[in-house]
This record gives structure tokens, sequence and C-alpha cells, in this order.
């Protein structure tokens, strides 16, 4: 049976998607609905549903960031990935990303018709998935992984001048970091540890917002919390998961690819 | 609603430096040729010599107050006024008429400052005719670049005023809340008809409000505390038991004169950038006070904070401060530093956001129809 799992802060509206699901498709056990984006991913990794209706403006982590920590974390043995609709009231940009991705939306109010036409859609990829199962064949997730990141990549706001130094504050001293001795950089809460060979420090912004500052050539984002230079990796080894597992040259510890980015390392 | 974009005519642009220069001397020297005219026919003298020595004193004497214009004036275009205007004209005439007479008199070999030695009588008759000439022609400029500078002047404070009415209401009828609202509305026509009718009487309300408020200059304050309780009675059914608001308006306040949208944009602010991207349950405290002559409007709200709003890197999207801009700018522009807005963050967590304005009889004004 096709289970779909909604995500929507509003209760009226998750009550509304809720109700014209159960008229345009019968047969979809809905799971109880997660009311913003943290209880949307822990209710996809815990229940992993077929279907996610994901709005985009959520309490707390974004539609777009709920998805991306959904297929980052999405367990090896759990199956195929699950489908992801984003529902929004108006994101005059996001739809455009949603279009250029092919990635499905529902615009609110959700209008019957379109409802059916999403459903209709959905159906068909299960249909598909399933048959794929049987054959025994690797599920197609490719497509999937590169809709969602051309879609994080859309969304990213363009960045502010380009960094060649990182100021980072220890105490009352300013470390100034000159870019090309990062080895990588990983996001903790609302701060950002960046790793030299020689020592560490802390930078008071988000990944999120350093990220479009570096060199895209040379600074690759591995997973949503790691930023690593390009040339500072050694090893890269894909495991069963289809995660990647990094060394590198100047430091001891490994970093992972998410099956997000591990696109970023295939053999020339 | 349709915003229509509006585009205000502006006199056309004129050509700035050489060519119109060029074309402004060719006009003096026009009102030369016609001043010899009048003069040669008047006083029987010879024509090309007149012409001639009108040329050169009208378009010295125009080149003199010209340049001192330029130099008095600062732009192209501008005309000192009053004793500066008269002291221009006046150093111009004489300046001018000095020069333009002693090129015209080295071209004839001639010196009309030794005739006027022996008959001072003939420098009166001579200089007199053209100071007159000199104010009438200096005076049409003047005039006409006043009048260029008065139509510049009423098109740019129009455009000014429509873009800012534009922006007011782009503002508050942002389609994310729109849409969202609306999508509420269709969900509960089905599910509780009467709370329907409810929310759509609040959402008329607020739309009603909101397109008044950008052409009316002053409402009491009880109105507006309804207004932000209609906009508050649709959030209320938008985000359910996450949101508890409560307002406090003493009677002897309401009818205390106040600009509209001062508080609703400080209200849908604590909203939309605190309670709204916040986990969990939130709280909204509105209240207004007297503090001696001081009208204090408040609004706290126990949401993530303005340091979590301004590194979700909220400035970016959907304007976060932008109504609060607005609202700064219009208590700017109408009590100057008499009244102030704060943004504070609160000990136990969340915002306080506080509007000081002063309540004397002259910051108060009647509606005013535009």
């Amino acid at each position: 049976m096709t289970t779909a799992l909604i995500a929507e802060d509003e209760p009226l509206l998750a009550q509304a998607l809720c109700n014209e699901l159960g008229r345009a498709w019968p047969q979809l056990r809905l799971l109880e609905p997660a009311v913003d984006g943290d209880e949307a991913v822990e209710g996809a990794l815990a229940q992993r549903p077929d279907i996610v209706f994901l709005d985009i403006r959520m309490p707390g982590r974004s539609g777009l960031e709920a998805a991306e920590a959904i297929v980052e974390e999405w367990p090896g043995d759990a199956g195929a990935l699950p489908l992801i609709v984003f529902v929004t009231a108006y994101d005059q940009y996001a739809l455009q990303a949603f279009e250029r991705a092919a990635v499905d939306y529902l615009q609110k109010p959700v209008q019957p018709a379109r409802l059916a036409a999403c459903c209709k859609r959905l159906k068909d990829q299960v249909a598909l998935r399933d048959a794929a199962r049987a054959d025994a064949s690797i599920p197609d997730e490719a497509t999937l992984l590169g809709r969602l990141r051309s879609l994080l990549g859309a969304t990213t706001a363009p960045g502010e001048s380009p960094l060649s130094i990182l100021q980072a504050g220890v105490g009352a001293t300013l470390h100034m970091i000159p870019i090309d001795e990062v080895i990588y950089l990983e996001a903790a809460d609302k701060y950002v540890r960046v790793v030299t060979a020689a020592r560490e420090a802390w930078l008071r912004t988000s990944l999120r917002e350093l990220l479009p500052r570096l060199p895209a050539d040379r600074f690759w984002q591995i997973h949503r919390g790691t930023v690593v230079r390009a040339d500072a990796i050694a090893t890269a080894t894909r495991d069963d998961s289809g995660k990647v597992h990094l060394t590198l040259r100047e430091r001891p510890e490994r970093l992972v690819a998410s099956r997000l980015h591990a696109h970023l390392f295939r053999a020339m | 609603m349709t915003v229509h974009a509006v585009t205000i005519p502006t006199s056309p642009a004129l050509p700035v430096g050489a060519p119109r220069l060029l074309a402004l001397t060719a006009q003096v020297a026009v009102v030369n040729v016609l001043i010899a005219g009048v003069i040669a026919m008047l006083g029987g003298a010879h024509l090309v010599n007149t012409l001639v020595y009108s040329q050169c004193i009208g378009l010295s004497i125009w080149g003199s107050i010209e340049t001192g214009r330029r130099i008095a004036g600062g732009g192209a275009r501008d005309w000192p006024a009053g004793w500066r205007l008269a002291s221009l004209i006046a150093i111009g005439c004489v300046a001018g008429y000095a020069v333009g007479l002693t090129i015209a008199d080295t071209i004839f070999g001639h010196s009309s400052w030794r005739d006027y030695l022996h008959a001072p009588r003939r420098l009166l008759g001579e200089f007199g005719p053209t100071v007159a000439f000199c104010v009438l022609v200096s005076g049409g400029f003047y005039l006409r670049a006043q009048a260029r500078a008065d139509r510049l002047r009423m098109a740019e404070a129009t455009h000014a005023a429509t873009l800012a009415r534009l922006d007011l209401l782009q503002s508050q009828l942002e389609p994310h809340m729109l849409f969202n609202t609306l999508a509420n509305l269709r969900a509960l026509i089905d599910a509780d008809p009467r709370r329907a009718q409810e929310m759509l009487d609040h959402l008329i309300a607020f739309l009603r409000a909101t397109l008044a408020a950008s052409r009316q200059a002053a409402h009491p304050l009880a109105d507006e505390f309804a207004r932000s309780a209609d906009y508050l009675a649709l959030m209320q059914v938008r985000m359910g038991q996450r949101l508890r608001a409560d307002m406090t308006l003493p009677a002897e306040l309401a009818a205390i004169m106040v600009p509209p949208l001062l508080l609703q944009p400080l209200v849908e602010n604590a909203i939309k950038h605190g309670l709204e991207p916040q986990r969990g349950l939130g709280a909204l405290q509105i209240s207004a006070q007297l503090d001696g002559d001081t009208l204090v409007l408040r609004v706290a709200d126990s949401g993530r904070g303005l340091a979590a709003a301004a590194a979700s890197g909220a400035p970016t999207q959907s304007g976060f401060g932008f109504g609060l801009v607005h609202v700064r700018e219009r208590l700017q522009a109408l009590y100057g530093d008499a009244a102030r807005l704060t943004l504070a963050p609160r000990a136990e967590g969340g915002t306080l956001a506080e509007i000081r304005l002063p309540i004397a009889p002259t910051a108060i004004s009647a509606p005013i129809e535009p």
C-alpha cells in the first residue's frame, strides 16, 4: 500500500490536503501530518513513506531544507527515496526553480483538478518503481537526486563579494585564514568550524551564507553540513549505500559525501 | 488586486551643455537684431553699425549674466532670487556693456568712451535703454527657468508620493499572506461555514482598511487596534493553537488620533519574523499607554529574536524590516525627532517593538482627502 506524509504548519490546510487527497486517491494511506520541517524529517525517516508533501515555509527547517535532510539521511537499506511534492502559497522564485528542476509542486489553495493530475503522476512513478523492484534492477535515483540538487542550487541567494580570507575570532584575537589553507568547513548549529592543516577555528556565520562566497570550482559541498577544498582530498571510496568516504592529504580524519553529492566522485 | 505601474510625465529633457548654450546664444542674437532694428528706426542711426554694437553689447551682457549665474547659482538651470538676482543683473549689465562696447569700438576703430567723456548725457541715453532691455530679457529667461523648475518639482513630488503609496500597499498586501489566508478560507468553507464567514469578514475589513490607509492622514487609535485585531484574527485561524495574542487599549486613549498603519506593521513583523518561523507556541502582547504627553505603543513577542531573524537571511527575503523601515520613515516625516521606533531583545526571549510619539495637538491632524 502506498503511504504519504504531509508536512504543513497550518492545521486547517493540513486537514484540507488530507481530505482532498482522500477524495483524489482513496487508496493512499496518510500518516499523521508533521507540523514543521524537523518533524517532517523525523517522520519521514522513521516511517519511510513513499510520498512526502512538503510545505515550503515552515517553522524551523524549511520544506527545501527538510527535503535535503531526508534525502541525505535516508538509510541505504530503506528502499527507494520518497517522491517529494512541494506545496507553496506564493514563491515566485521557488516556482521557477521547481519548473527548471521538473519537481512536482502544488500551489495553495490547492485546486482539485491540479491535485488529481499530481496524484496520477505520483501513481505512475510508484508503479514504475514497483516494476523496477520486481526486476531487481537499481531504482533510478540519479534523476531524483539531480533534480533536488539543481533545486537546492537554484534557491541559494547569489553571493556577495567572494572571500579570499576567513576572519575567525578567538578571544580578543582575530585569526586571518587564507582560503587556500582551509581543508574543510563544517556546519555546527549557528557556527562554521574551519579546519586547516595546523588548527581549527570557528566562524559566527552559517554555512549556507558562506558557501556562495567561496570559489565553487575549488570548494565542493559534499554534504549539507560539509564543504571541502577539492585539492585537499586524497582518495574517495564509495560504499554499498551510495555514500562516498574521503581521505585527506593533510588531516587524518575521514569525511563522508552524501548520496546527494556523491556524483562529484567519478573516475575519469 | 492589481497594482498598475504608474508613469509620471516629466518635462522632456532639455539639451544641457554645448547644444543648449548655442540655442540660447542664438535666441539672444535674435533679440539683439530686433533691438538694433528698433534703435535704427527711432534714432536714424546707421543700421550696420547699430547691429554690430547691439550684438556685441547684448551678447556680452548675456555672457556676463550667464557666467555670474552659474558661478553663484551652481546649477545650469537655477536662477538666484531676490537681491542676488538684482545685483547679478546690475553687475552683468555694467560689465557686459563695458566689454561689448570696447569690442565694437575696436572693430570700428572708434572710441565711444571719449564721446561719453565729452557728452555724459549720451552715455545715459544709450546705457539706459540697454539696461531696460536687459532687465526685460533676463526677466523672461528667469520666469521660464522658474516655471520649468516648478513643473519638475511638482512631478517629482507626485512621483514620490505615488511610489510611497504603492510601497505601502505592496508591503501590506503580501501575496504569501493573501494566498495562505485564501487557502484557509477555502478549507473552512468545507469544514465550518460559519467560521469561514467570520474569517471572510475579517479579511474584508483588513483589505478595506489597508486600501483606505494609503489615503488617510490619521485615524483614532481604536481603529488602529481594530485593524490589527482583524489581521490577528486571520493569523489566529491560520496558526491555530500556536498563537496566543492579547491586546490592551485603555479606554481613555481610544480617541487619540494617530497615523494609520503604525501598529499593524509591528504586529505583522512580530508574527512573520518572530513567531511564524519558530517551532512551538508563541505569545504576542499589544498595548498602548501614556507616558506624560508621549503615546507609547508596544508589541512584545516571544519569538525567535532579532539575532535569529537576521541570521536566517531574512533581510533578503520578503523584506525583513521593510514594514518597519516604512514606519520609521513616516514617523520621521510626521514628527521629526520627536517620535521614534525601537526594536530590542527581551530578557525572557523574543523581541519588543516600541513606538513613542508626542500627542501634542499640532501633531494630530484631521483626515485629509488627497
